[in-house]
């Protein structure tokens, strides 16, 4: 992973992001800005609109309006591939890992290695044992131990399902990274490295947005947090500045609170 | 276990722990083929003893049976990997055959050869992209194609076989050896061995499992999987050609209906060989070993003096006996 500066650049600004589909209005002209390193807390009740938020950003749904700059540029994303060529990585909340590929072959996945030059590269030849090795530096790197790189995921834990999917949003996401309720299915002791895991990845200076339903880890790793509900903002504050009180209200719609 | 006996026996535990390992990733699934194919030599080896089952040129018929089974069952392991089906392989092989026919009279051996495998990569191209573009799933596709390929077959030379008389067509597809190795066996392992390259060895194979172990999952990562399942049923298609005309190389002829009623033996030795029914789990050596084990059945069936009608009762229940049971181990994962 290059570092990127730990300063207050926004990685990713988003404006007037709406999208339906068909009657239900999911996004409704939503801002969020993400910047680098700092832990963006993404909050809301169920059905708030933060899963097609996050799906909107890395590719896998068109919005209807709104821009998306990256670093300050504006982008289209049409797609998954265009996301990740952008350096956006996501772990999604249901499509995280391929359960039949091993662990390496999940951190690789669409991004693998080839030997053999440019005739190998065109087959598609994987350097299997470049990509192990790399592997093995990844997950050393974010200190995810998982027993052996050629176990198939259907054979590991939840933790350590949900470790190799950020452990590969961290390796190939670079400046911008999206967890959309990485730790929900997840022990107390496995969802604590999962936030260990994210300090490790704001510490290198990326941008992060958590999706969560835990305040307790909202006030632990996020520096700001917004609040949708029924597909409308309504709070974007300093985590530092409010209690978990007032995010809960934000949440439930009791208050609004930090929009102009 | 007590440390002393694991010291005195490091093999021993070795493979009790590679067999653990097993058991979690894959199960043991993926040996049952290879068991089932001894048990079910040994079975005859006994039972038909007298029957001629031994004999060398028994053994080599099975083989020759194998071989467009297996050359089938490979190309079919990635539709069934990227979670599509290929109903229509049957009829692709039939025609293949007479494709073959006609062309190598006209432009010689390789031509015949490569005009088969592109009327496969042809019907293949239709099913993928009928399939992913009008968004109708393969299996209602390719029974479609499964129709028009036959009429088409039937329409070629009016039901009439056509004679093959090129010699280095017949060699090398049919009745030829290299050494003491027939040609068709020869074409197995080429197409089986590269088929288990390609799963294993290539992008694109790991992709295919990708996209049939979970589609979404897959385009989130950036997959196109629209390539993949075309590309899949393309080459379904196209290993159903060779077939086509391995046949036409074994029979000297093409005809209409070679290959035609192979659909469900290919499916049942793809499935028994440990792929998925439904995506996600493939092997092509497997595949290739679940053509033998049908090929066997199929020969101890008629050693038997079983009638053709019983024949075809027996290898049903056969294959609903097999997927089942693959399908109920793939439930308790
Ligand atoms: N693919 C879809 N088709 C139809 N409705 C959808 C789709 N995805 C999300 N929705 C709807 O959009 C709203 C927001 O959903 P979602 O973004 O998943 O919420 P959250 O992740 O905050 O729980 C919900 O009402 C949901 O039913
Ligand atoms: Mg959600």
């Amino acid at each position: 992973m290059t570092a990127v500066a730990t300063d207050d650049r926004a990685a990713l600004e988003v404006s007037g992001l709406s999208k339906s589909f068909r009657a239900v209005r999911a996004l409704d002209d939503v801002a969020i800005d993400l910047r680098y390193g700092r832990v963006t807390a993404l909050l809301g009740d169920n059905g708030a609109g933060k899963s097609t938020l996050v799906k909107c950003i890395s590719g896998i749904y068109a919005p209807d309006s709104g821009v998306v700059r990256v670093n300050g540029v504006e982008r289209s994303i049409p797609s998954p591939e265009a996301a990740r060529s952008l350096g956006i990585e996501t772990v999604h909340q249901t499509l995280a890992v391929i359960d039949p590929l091993d662990v390496v072959e999940n951190l690789f996945l669409n991004r693998e290695h080839t030997r053999g030059g440019r005739l190998g590269a065109r087959l598609g030849v994987l350097d299997k044992k470049r990509m192990r090795a790399e592997s093995s530096e990844i997950l050393g790197r974010l200190d995810i131990r998982i027993p052996s790189l050629r176990r198939s995921m259907s054979a590991l834990s939840g933790g350590q399902r949900q470790a190799v999917a950020i452990g590969r949003a961290a390796a190939w996401g670079q400046q911008i990274v999206l967890l959309d309720e990485p730790a929900a299915a997840l022990g107390v002791e496995q969802a604590a490295r999962v936030l260990d895991l994210i300090r490790s990845l704001r510490d290198a200076g990326v941008a992060v947005l958590l999706i969560t339903h835990n305040m307790d880890r909202v006030t632990e790793v996020c520096d700001r947090a917004v609040v949708l509900r029924q597909g409308r903002k309504t709070a974007d504050v300093d985590v530092g500045a409010v209690t978990k009180d007032d995010l809960v209200a934000y949440i439930t719609g009791a208050r609004s609170g930090g929009l102009a | 276990m007590t440390e002393d006996s694991a010291a005195a026996a490091p093999g021993f535990v070795a493979a009790r722990q590679w067999l653990d390992r097993r058991r979690q990733d894959a199960g043991l699934r993926p040996y049952v083929v290879y068991v089932a194919a001894a048990l079910i030599f040994g079975l005859f080896a006994v039972i038909l003893r007298h029957d001629g089952f031994l004999t060398a040129s028994n053994l080599l018929n099975i083989g020759r049976q194998a071989a467009p089974i297996a050359v089938m069952a490979a190309g079919m392991t990635f539709a069934l990997a990227a979670a599509e089906i290929d109903l229509s392989i049957g009829s692709t092989t039939a025609l293949s055959s007479l494709v073959a026919a006609e062309v190598v009279g006209e432009y010689g051996f390789v031509a015949g050869a490569a005009a088969a495998l592109a009327v496969g990569a042809g019907i293949g191209a239709a099913n993928g992209l009928i399939t992913v573009k009008v968004r109708i799933p393969s299996f209602l596709v390719t029974l479609g194609t499964l129709g028009i390929v036959s009429g088409i077959a039937r329409n070629m030379n009016n039901l009439q076989s056509l004679p093959i008389r090129n010699d280095t067509f017949l060699a090398v597809f049919g009745a030829g050896s290299l050494g003491p190795v027939s040609s068709l066996l020869l074409w197995t392992v080429v197409v089986g061995l590269l088929g288990h390259l390609v799963l294993h060895q290539l992008r694109w194979g790991r992709h295919v499992l990708s996209v049939g172990a979970d589609r979404n999952a897959a385009a989130a990562l950036g997959i196109n999987t629209a390539r993949i399942r075309v590309t899949a049923l393309m080459t379904s298609a196209a290993a159903a050609s060779f077939a086509g005309v391995l046949l036409a190389g074994r029979l000297a002829i093409g005809r209409h209906d070679l290959g035609e009623n192979l659909l469900l033996t290919v499916i049942a030795a793809v499935v028994i060989g440990g792929t998925n029914l439904f995506g996600g789990r493939a092997s092509v050596a497997g595949a290739v070993a679940g053509s033998v084990v049908m090929a066997m059945l199929n020969n101890g069936l008629i050693l038997m003096g079983l009638r053709v009608a019983d024949q075809l009762i027996a290898r049903g229940v056969i294959i609903i006996l097999a997927v089942a049971l693959s399908m109920r181990e793939q439930k308790e994962r």
